[in-house]
């Protein structure tokens, strides 16, 4: 069968130019900037290619480049960009710069890339594997941290058990399908597989649900954003979120479509749980940084939400909402790293008091984050969560509908924790003097937060476009 | 394509622009730089309210649908789309009308963060009135919602001392409406595949499906309005608040519950609209009766004025669900004149909290040996509370309770009650505070208005009067509206 390479172009070019940058690293280790600068530009390319490169399968279908890979790809690639000057620069100060961080960003960007474009449960397990290996080094990067060697070991333990429980499933489902291909599963689901199958799905699911972090299996969230170094943190609260949301929903949609009625129960509970822990543990935090891990559990469920309606509306929904929440996790940890005193990073609430008076850039900055979290209009996650209770209330289904209720209602209480934050920075007086913001992370919040308020109701139009174009990919009515 | 009411919603915006200009230019705290931003804020609230006069001239009465209709393609089969009818071009001319005051009234008494403040209110200033012209149902979501961030700032910033309690009870509750109108908003879209206001209310939800819509609709406007019982978020807002947040939330804040009721309840919902009247009713009657007792026992002016407040939007939504004209008229004709009149009484507030920087009515009394011409504002501003004949109060109260008299005798009775309440709460009050002896030797040196609360009670005391006299101006330009509303209502509801 004759190979395709176009088709996997993007894929190539980080792949080759993570080795390329790897040694060239190796021989020259203080050209961090310039290989920065290359990563960069590897991306940029890649999600160029990924927006206007051709569609098809290639290698015998384990590679999809279709729609959804494509608009998924895009803003994996161009938020690890966003994630190269944001965290090489933070590491320039702290003394431990590296070039190996880009490399790693690519690595990790690689990964992502094959879990959006994945057609056979090998794909996805080498995908998610070499993402997650990737990030596990990036989170204990800052060796001189111990919080941050914690935060690394805790993820490295608690992400292992969970690619333990994807083998497994996916080696059931093997067992049970005869193949490992989705198209070859969905036949042998539509003509009454074993329920062999069925459990292999949930140990998938469990898996993929420990990957987006949704409750119960987000335990390790607040401690590994906690340890984390911040921009390492911004990064992968967004892009990863985004590749494994779209993996799950091919799971899903391409090899269990005959099962909805089984996995739409398992969501539907997934994004309940994961909207109370969000909203209700999220109230006594005092870390910004576990603060943001409880609100992206329950920003993940409400993105599940969206894939629970099991119809091209709700992939719809979950692929507006998760490329509009990265925007905004980005630009938070963007601000939190711009943010210091004397040196000292600003990472509790207490710590905020009065930053309007100092930083109203970005005080601003961060109450626009926070709004669009808290899903306020006319912010940009009220948008993403429009398309995704839109999705669930559509469908008529009076369990869904009141899961959307719930939902709402989840974010009322959420709420709470997100005007504290508003009530530090606006309503106190400021403790001491901030020191000045470095220009790069100032100018991504900015950014940012541009995007969250102004651009994106004029952007909605395209977003909303290409994620149908996206959705229509996965076949569905 | 966009037209006078776009320019009329985002008038403000320049001026909130030209003000970030010059944060950005000069410094913040420079004295000059404050005056300039106050004169722009001042330019800019003017120059809406001029645009609106121009609205509300070129308005054509005798046409019940929409005009000044501006429509564009937003996202996902949403529109951009603004208009205005009789029932919401007044409620435009009245939120122009209050801003300047509001600006006015703040000239003073605000002195840290000034351009901060004047920012918060000209955007406050653009979703208001964008409420009240959008006609796309996440359009109007928007501003509605958005709506809350201005007036939780101004209430935590530049509140009194339970401020923060305040502005996060205020956020919450408000919010926590909203979001089951939200659910419902998503329904009403999903069903009738359609977002735009003008085709909802000739769509026919399925009588189940209504039920569920106008109870959640029902949630965020009684929130709103409030009304009896989720009503404990407006004292404490209003107490909190500074004097131009309180004129704007007595004002034109709450008027967006009783749009709310009059845009989407009656129209779209008239089946259920029907059935819960009895409930509306009931809750509007213990409103009328328990709030006006409630104001009677309260020692903070504010509070007592934030009380009959409630009471008098019992008279509202009382009127708006009796379902005929004389009612629909008198809701809306009470909604203009308690914006005039209680924001009037929250500045006179406002002008004895300036000189003495306490509400305590005990604090208060005789102030009429030294302040002649306050008393006598103070005088009309409280007649006009009671709904004196001659001003603009009388006329909305007799009418509501007509419009129910026809619907429900019991209810109408109940009601009537409540004008004596508030009589005797707001002659009490004015009895209390300025005659008597000055036995309180603080108020010594008190002084009687100056010329910038003159210019400010000088539009208030003229639209009181001659809405009071001349109430014939208003029902001209709402009748061909509410007509057209209230046929429709009994056609649908069957009532």
């Amino acid at each position: 069968m004759l190979i395709n390479l176009a088709l996997a172009y993007p894929e190539l070019l980080l792949a080759v130019s993570a080795l390329v940058l790897l040694v060239a690293g190796a021989f020259n280790p203080k050209a961090t900037r310039v290989i920065g600068l290359f990563a960069v530009l590897a991306l940029v390319g890649a999600a160029a290619i990924s927006a206007f490169g051709p569609h098809g399968v290639a290698f015998s279908g384990s590679l999809k480049a279709d729609a959804a890979a494509g608009y998924a790809g895009v803003a994996i690639y161009l938020a690890s960009a966003a994630a190269i000057p944001l965290g090489g620069n933070w590491f320039a100060r702290k003394g431990a710069s590296a070039f190996e961080f880009p490399v790693l960003i690519l690595l990790a960007a690689l990964g992502m890339g094959m879990m959006v474009s994945a057609g056979d449960l090998i794909a996805l397990y080498i995908g998610i594997e070499l993402q997650s290996l990737a990030l596990y080094v990036l989170a204990a990067m800052y060796r001189d941290d111990l919080r941050a060697s914690e935060a690394g070991l805790k993820y490295f333990v608690l992400g292992a058990l969970s690619s333990g429980m994807l083998l497994y499933g996916s080696s059931l489902i093997y067992g049970f399908a005869g193949s490992t291909r989705f198209e070859d599963i969905s036949a042998a689901v539509h003509q009454g597989a074993h329920t062999g199958v069925l459990f292999g799905l949930i140990f998938l699911m469990c898996g993929l649900a420990f990957k987006v972090s949704a409750a119960p299996f987000h335990m390790w969230t607040p401690d590994v954003y906690e340890g984390a170094p911040t921009p390492v943190v911004g990064f992968f609260a967004g892009a990863p979120k985004l590749a494994a949301m779209v993996l799950f929903a091919r799971v899903l949609y391409e090899c269990f479509p005959g099962a909805i009625a089984q996995w739409r129960q398992i969501l539907i509970i997934l994004a309940l749980a994961s909207i109370a822990v969000g909203a209700f543990a999220g109230l006594n935090q005092n870390n910004l940084k576990r603060l943001w891990a409880y609100s992206s559990i329950a920003n993940v469920g409400y993105a599940i939400l969206g894939l629970a309606a099991g119809n091209a509306e709700g992939v719809h929904a979950m692929l507006v909402f998760m490329v509009l929440y990265i925007v905004d996790v980005t630009g938070f940890f963007a601000c939190l790293t711009a943010l210091s005193r004397q040196g000292k990073a600003m990472e509790t609430i207490e710590d905020m008091a009065g930053l309007f008076k100092e930083q109203p850039g970005i005080a601003l900055a961060m109450t626009a984050f926070s709004l669009s979290a808290l899903g306020l209009p006319p912010f940009s996650g009220f948008f993403a969560k429009y398309f995704v209770f839109k999705a669930a209330i559509s469908l008529g289904d009076p369990i869904l509908t009141g899961a959307a209720i719930a939902g709402l209602v989840g974010s009322v209480v959420a709420a709470f924790y997100y005007l504290r934050l508003l009530r530090s920075m606006w309503f106190e007086a400021p403790i001491s003097a901030t020191d000045k913001p470095p220009v790069d992370a100032k100018a991504i919040a900015v950014g940012a937060a541009l995007f969250t308020l102004p651009v994106v109701l004029l952007a909605l139009h395209l977003i909303d476009t290409q994620a149908s174009l996206a959705a229509a990919a996965f076949g569905l009515k | 394509m966009l037209g006078i009411l776009s320019l009329i919603t985002y008038a403000p915006l320049i001026g909130v622009a030209v003000i970030l200009a010059l944060r950005f230019v000069g410094k913040a705290d420079d004295p000059k730089t404050v005056d300039a931003a106050k004169w722009i804020a001042l330019i800019t609230t003017l120059a809406t309210l001029i645009l609106s006069v121009v609205l509300t001239a070129r308005f054509d009465q005798a046409n019940p649908g929409f005009q000044f209709v501006e429509s564009l393609p937003w996202f996902a089969g949403l529109h951009y789309a603004m208009a205005v009818d009789g029932i919401s071009v007044l409620f435009v001319l009245l939120t122009a009308f209050l801003m300047p005051i509001c600006i006015l009234a703040s000239w003073k008494s605000i002195e840290t963060r000034v351009l901060e403040y004047l920012i918060a209110f000209l955007i406050l200033e653009t979703l208001v009135i964008g409420v009240f012209c959008a006609m796309d149902l996440v359009l109007f979501y928007t501003f509605f919602e958005f709506g809350l961030v201005p007036m939780f700032l101004i209430i935590g910033i530049w509140g009194g001392k339970r401020r923060v309690y305040a502005a996060f009870k205020f956020f919450l509750y408000t919010l926590l409406g909203s979001v089951l109108m939200l659910a419902a908003i998503l329904a009403m879209i999903s069903v009738a595949h359609t977002s735009s206001i003008p085709e909802l209310m000739t769509y026919k939800f399925a009588p189940g499906l209504q039920t569920w819509l106008w109870l959640a609709f029902f949630a965020s406007f009684a929130v709103k309005m409030p009304m009896w019982p989720v009503h404990t978020w407006l004292p404490d807002a209003h107490v909190e608040a500074p004097t131009a947040g309180s004129v704007i939330l007595a004002g034109i804040l709450l008027k967006m519950g009783g749009y709310g009721f009059l845009r989407f309840s009656l129209p779209m919902f008239p089946e259920a609209s029907a059935i819960f009247t009895p409930l509306v009713f009931a809750l509007s009657a213990i409103a009328i009766v328990y709030t006006s007792l409630v104001a009677f026992r309260q020692t903070d002016i504010k509070k007592l004025i934030a009380y009959s407040s409630v009471a008098h939007m019992g008279f509202v939504t009382m009127g708006i669900f009796s379902g005929n004209a004389v009612g629909v008229q008198g809701a809306i004709f009470q909604m203009l004149s308690h914006g005039v009149i209680s924001g009037a009484l929250f500045l006179c507030v406002g002008v004895v909290y300036d000189r003495m920087h306490t509400r305590e009515i005990a604090f208060y009394g005789g102030l009429v040996n030294r302040m002649p011409w306050y008393a006598a504002v103070f005088m009309l501003f409280t007649m006009g509370n009671v709904g004196l004949p001659g001003t603009s109060g009388f006329v909305g109260e007799i009418m509501t309770m007509t419009g129910a008299y026809h619907a429900s005798t019991w209810t109408a009775l109940v009601a009537a009650t409540g004008v004596i309440f508030s009589a005797v709460y707001a002659l009490s009050l004015y009895r209390r505070t300025v005659f008597g002896e000055m036995t309180n030797p603080a108020l010594v040196a008190i002084t009687d208005l100056d010329m910038r609360e003159i210019i400010i009670f000088t539009p208030l005391i003229l639209s009181t009067l001659y809405l009071g006299l001349q109430p014939g101006v208003v029902f001209q330009i709402t009748q061909a509206s509410v007509d057209h509303l209230v046929s429709a209502y009994h056609a649908f509801s069957g009532a």
